[in-house]
């Protein structure tokens, strides 16, 4: 409805600019698909393969939180919540947990579950497992849904008081699986035990192309990293609809000016929990796809600080940027995982010292952000709305400083 | 100015609607901030194509009553009627549905929006492209200078030019009833005069307007009608010619002694 409107009343995008995007856009994958290829290295060395993976799949969250904080302007520091029942789900549709017997108990409470819909799990495993295809979709909407619970009572609220709610829910909900052993005598979550191991990924009919296995085994991070690939690949896409469309600007309006948008019309509640839904589905992605690629899922993994590695990674990309968040959340993945490590070992190498770097890991993180704040702000790539402003500023004082000195 | 100077002015209400009912009537209205009471009891009509100027000093309860009729506050006492529906109690969202568009005070338009973003998101709640495309050029044709300023964002423009912008984002709703909150604050004399140039065009292409101005004397010089509002009651109304010409109103307001 928008983009009409603007094409009409807008010069519309020179054609120079188009076929810069395109090549831009272009580039990108052509450096994507090199990656595993010519530069990963391995198991080692500065750019292992379960590194890439990991980036990519930390990508994905920022592109969540990026629709949340970026674009709604919400201050969400539970992102962890939706990872959390992402990697869950993964763990109750795609493993042997709900097959739980007890021969020499029969009065314990259990499930005795056997279901195999298109699984890559062998049929004498019982339990649930479904197609990762499929959890993938019931992952997506199980996290939407805890997006639209959780956001319901705390979305009325402003800014600073969001961030702690929402701080205290990403807090809860670990702790709530974490004793979810024992619910009235049954065991939903095996506690601090975890669920594991998670089915594999089947390809499907897809392993009729070349290259690509029937079923993803677990050292296979080239095949995992295209998957990820193409989920991170598709948010972008929905990311950059969304934003430009009806739901985009009404978020923006909101992160804008949250009165001037409802005068406009915009109805508060209802945008707030579509960013929150939609930001909620990649993070449930993401967190099943966690799941099939570690193979376990612990309860340990959910935490406060992956809440804020997750926001870090937008704000250092540039808040509502959807380039931007992908390169946040590439670059502190793998500085996280692997570069401060790889930096120490060069450092201790070349100076025969014996740093261990990584205890000083979130020491560089501060510092890291400190310098982002002090020196670019608006993060490596800002949003372009937030570019124009800054040069405008910058004009003003120039006239002011001239007619100051005259 | 207190109960004995109440309406020297004769009720005129007989020929201010011409027989029709008033589109938006208040009927003792309370708002209160926390315990404190902002508004306290006012009653006021507006009839179809009137400009209605709501004067009074700082901290009378004009804003209050403004962001009370659009739903930015909720009344604890009385009753908003627009067009037989029944405002009070709506959300923002909800009652610029029914018709009503605000140009709040301080502007308030999206800095790190374009021009044309803004206009756009004034039609937020419209279907009708066509339409759309129509009023924003019926905008850019009240204010050119926005024309100029389209794909520039909303923060860098000046103070006159975020007031028309604010406005135009009203307007782009096509409302039946236009709010207008204080449209000369901070701006430049000459710019003042343009700004009510402006209200009394939109105002003649067939929108009603309400007016909260502090500028009581150009207030009263585009209004049909006038209310003064007092400390959070009406303290006078009457044609707004004749409260400029009305002693008390002269020397409270419009700074004649």
């Amino acid at each position: 409805m928008f983009s009409s409107t603007i094409e009409r009343l807008q010069p519309t995008t020179p054609a120079g600019k188009k076929f810069a995007r395109y090549t831009g856009i272009l580039a990108v994958l052509v450096v994507a698909w090199l990656i595993p290829n010519y530069l990963a290295t391995g198991t080692d060395g500065p750019l292992p393969l379960f590194t890439v993976v990991l980036c990519a799949v930390y990508a994905l969250f920022a592109l969540g939180l990026n629709i949340v904080v970026g674009f709604a302007g919400l201050l969400d520091l539970g992102y962890v919540a939706f990872f959390l029942f992402g990697a869950y789900t993964a763990a109750w549709f795609m493993s042997d947990f709900f097959y739980q017997v007890n021969p020499r108990d029969p009065s314990d409470k259990q499930f005795a579950i056997n279901f195999h819909f298109l699984s890559t799990a062998s049929a004498d495993i019982k339990g649930i497992h479904i197609s990762f295809w499929i959890v993938i979709f019931i992952a997506a909407g199980i996290a939407a849904l805890a997006g639209l619970v959780i956001g319901a009572p705390t979305l009325r609220l402003k800014s600073d008081y969001l961030a702690l709610v929402t701080l205290g829910f990403g807090e809860i909900l670990p702790e709530v699986f974490r004793n979810g052993d024992d619910v009235f005598g049954y065991n939903l979550t095996n506690g601090t035990k975890g669920i594991g191991p998670v089915d594999k990924i089947g390809m499907g009919f897809l392993s009729r192309l070349p290259g690509i296995p029937a079923t993803i085994t677990s050292s296979d991070y080239k095949t995992k990293y295209y998957v990820i690939l193409v989920f991170c690949a598709l948010f972008m896409y929905a990311s950059i609809k969304l934003r430009d469309g009806r739901l985009g600007r009404a978020w923006m309006a909101i992160r804008e000016d949250e009165l001037a948008a409802s005068l406009m019309g915009v109805p508060l509640m209802r945008t707030k929990l579509w960013s929150y839904a939609v930001g909620a589905i990649a993070g449930g992605v993401g967190g099943a796809f966690y799941a099939t690629i570690v193979g376990t899922v612990n309860v340990d993994n959910f935490t406060f600080s992956f809440s804020i590695i997750v926001l870090c990674s937008v704000i250092l990309g540039g808040m509502g940027n959807v380039w931007g968040a992908v390169l946040g959340g590439i670059a502190i993945t793998w500085f996280n995982y692997t570069g401060l490590v790889w930096i120490g070992t060069q450092v201790n190498k070349g100076f025969g010292t014996s740093v261990d770097l990584k205890k000083f890991e979130f020491g560089f993180f501060g510092l890291v952000l400190v310098l982002m704040m002090l020196f670019r702000p608006e993060g490596f790539i800002p949003a372009a709305r937030s570019k124009q402003l800054k040069k405008a500023d910058k004009q003003v004082q120039s006239i002011e400083t001239a007619g100051a000195a005259s | 100015m207190s109960e004995q100077h109440m309406s020297p002015v004769a009720d005129n209400a007989a020929v201010r609607g011409g027989g029709q009912p008033p589109v938006l009537t208040i009927t003792d209205l309370e708002v209160y901030y926390g315990n404190i009471a902002a508004v306290k009891g006012i009653s006021l009509d507006v009839y179809q194509g009137e400009i209605v100027t709501l004067i009074g000093a700082n901290g009378a309860g004009k804003s209050t009553t403004m962001r009370a009729i659009s739903g930015l506050l909720k009344p604890r006492k009385g009753e908003i009627m627009f067009e037989g529906n029944k405002v009070s109690g709506l959300r923002g969202n909800e009652v610029a549905k029914l018709g009503i568009a605000q140009s709040p005070e301080g502007r308030r338009i999206f800095g790190r929006m374009t021009v044309a973003e803004n206009l756009e998101l004034g039609s937020f709640m419209r279907r009708d492209k066509a339409g759309i495309v129509e009023d924003m050029e019926r905008v850019f044709d009240l204010f050119p200078r926005l024309k100029e300023r389209i794909a520039q964002k909303g923060g860098t423009l000046s103070g006159g030019e975020q007031q028309m912008l604010a406005m135009g984002r009203a307007l782009m709703a096509r409302p039946r009833l236009l709010l207008l909150d204080e449209p000369s604050m901070g701006l430049a004399p000459v710019l003042v005069d343009v700004v009510f140039e402006i209200i009394e065009r939109v105002n003649s292409q067939g929108t009603t307007i309400l007016l909260v101005e502090q500028n009581a004397l150009a207030a009263l010089n585009i209004g049909n009608y006038a209310y003064v509002l007092e400390t959070g009651h009406i303290g006078l109304q009457g044609a707004a010619k004749d409260l400029a010409n009305n002693e008390d109103v002269r020397n409270a307001y419009l700074g004649h002694a």
